[in-house]
């Protein structure tokens, strides 16, 4: 990681708001303090004084990156929605269920919302974030212009994110595996895996991600 | 500015807040606009600034609609279990002392944290940190800070018991051997996640420091 003063101070020591590079100043997301952030090497990390939120750290090739790693993600999301991912065995039957058994399970009776409620937070809402960030990103990192309404999708993957909970449902499965056991025997099924591998993906590419830097070169090639 | 590696950790530097320097920043995307401000960020699209008294009603709105909706949640079943004709019932607590009975410690560890003290916790932080934007606060608004991502990192992890009802129901339907079925505390309970999560998010963290900025300026 380089280490280097991206702050430039003006003679006052403070950021100058009157100068007209108002398009290097960046004011925190969390607390409004405002810093002078014109080009931060590639590999290093910005963070805000006194609340430690991550301003930016950009990453070489991260829109390119994230695309793919969305993509991997959307693919695994498919293959652990179809395929069964808990086999049961109590009193000499056999039950498989997929994601989509999960669903619709309640998909008639008092528990529809239920079923759409465990449907979006699990499937929809990451599968849609997915999706969203390919969208905005992979012209981005092959360097054309923005996608139409790119930037109002981006704002939409960045509202979804602390919506969908692929991972709580992992520990959702591995809860519910040890509540049964005592009544019948259970197994995991392929589709567990592909969701285990989705959530370590999805943790990685959420790493990659600098919002500044995303939001800035989108604000650029839209001109 | 701090670079990672915490070199230059802890050297005072004079913090100047946007607001304080006569500007609008997009808490979304940070990008800074001169006054008068245009309705929406000019980079991101976001609407700018509903006002903090505005957001704060709105914090408070979904976190009381949190707390009342857990009501239910605890005290209506949240599984039903049919074993060879038997019925029984068990609330969000008689699941956790039924793990507890199998011997599986941990995971009722896990599920009373998740269902239990995470709810709890959250409601109370949300509180605290609402009404402490008005008064004096006996926190620093450093560890106020802390406190409030603790709240948003922590929130999501509640829903773990609604998964497992889901789960669960998805699974277990064998006829006459076992089924089991959600109860009506799992959609109080997963609303009352819903709700609490609504009211971190609509909590404005700049209001922790803006007393701090007022003093200042």
């Amino acid at each position: 990681m380089t280490e280097t003063d991206p702050m430039l101070p003006t003679e006052q020591g403070k950021p100058d708001p009157n100068d007209s590079a108002i398009e290097d100043l960046v004011a925190c997301p969390t607390c409004d303090a405002l810093y002078r952030l014109p080009n931060i090497p590639i590999g290093s990390r910005a963070r805000c004084l006194r609340c430690h939120t991550v301003l930016t750290a950009p990453r070489e090739g991260a829109m390119t990156r994230i695309a793919m790693l969305a993509g991997t993600s959307a693919i695994l999301m498919i293959a652990a929605v179809f395929f069964p991912f808990l086999e049961l065995t109590a009193a000499g039957m056999v039950q498989r269920s997929s994601v989509l058994d999960v669903v619709l399970v309640f998909a008639d009776g008092p528990f529809v919302g239920l079923a759409v409620a465990v449907a979006a937070l699990i499937v929809v809402l990451p599968l849609a974030r997915f999706l969203s960030l390919i969208y905005v990103l992979a012209p981005m990192g092959l360097g054309w212009r923005p996608a139409p309404y790119a930037i109002a999708v981006f704002r939409m993957a960045e509202r979804i994110r602390p919506w969908s909970m692929a991972e709580i449902f992992i520990v959702g499965v591995a809860v519910a595996l040890i509540k049964v056991a005592g009544l019948a025997s259970l197994s995991l099924g392929p589709a567990f895996w592909a969701f285990v591998a989705l959530v370590l993906i999805t943790a990685v590419k959420d790493n990659f991600m600098c919002r500044l830097t995303i939001w800035k070169t989108l604000e650029h090639r839209s001109q | 500015m701090q670079i990672d590696d915490m070199e230059n950790a802890g050297t005072p530097q004079p913090i100047i807040t946007a607001r304080a320097a006569g500007l609008v920043a997009c808490p979304n995307c940070g990008r800074v606009h001169r006054h008068p401000a245009p309705a929406r960020c000019a980079r991101c699209g976001l609407a700018l600034d509903p006002g903090p008294d505005k957001s704060l009603q709105r914090v408070l709105a979904w976190l009381v609609a949190g707390m009342i909706v857990y009501v239910p949640a605890n005290i209506y079943p949240m599984l039903i279990t049919n074993t060879f004709g038997h019925s029984s019932e068990s609330t969000i607590l008689e699941g956790v002392v039924e793990l507890l009975q199998h011997g599986s410690y941990g995971v009722a560890l896990i599920v009373f944290v998740a269902s239990i003290i995470i709810p709890v916790i959250k409601f109370a932080a949300i509180g605290f940190l609402a009404l402490s934007v008005r008064r004096q606060s006996i926190l620093p608004p450093p560890a106020r800070h802390k406190l409030y991502e603790i709240v948003e990192f922590i929130g999501r992890w509640s829903m773990i018991d609604v998964f497992v009802v889901a789960i669960l129901a998805a699974l277990v339907q064998l006829d006459f051997a076992a089924t089991i079925n959600p109860g009506i505390a799992a959609i109080s309970f997963a609303l009352s996640v819903a709700f609490t999560m609504l009211s971190a998010q609509s909590f404005d963290p700049k209001a922790i420091w803006a007393e701090r900025d007022a003093a200042a300026s």
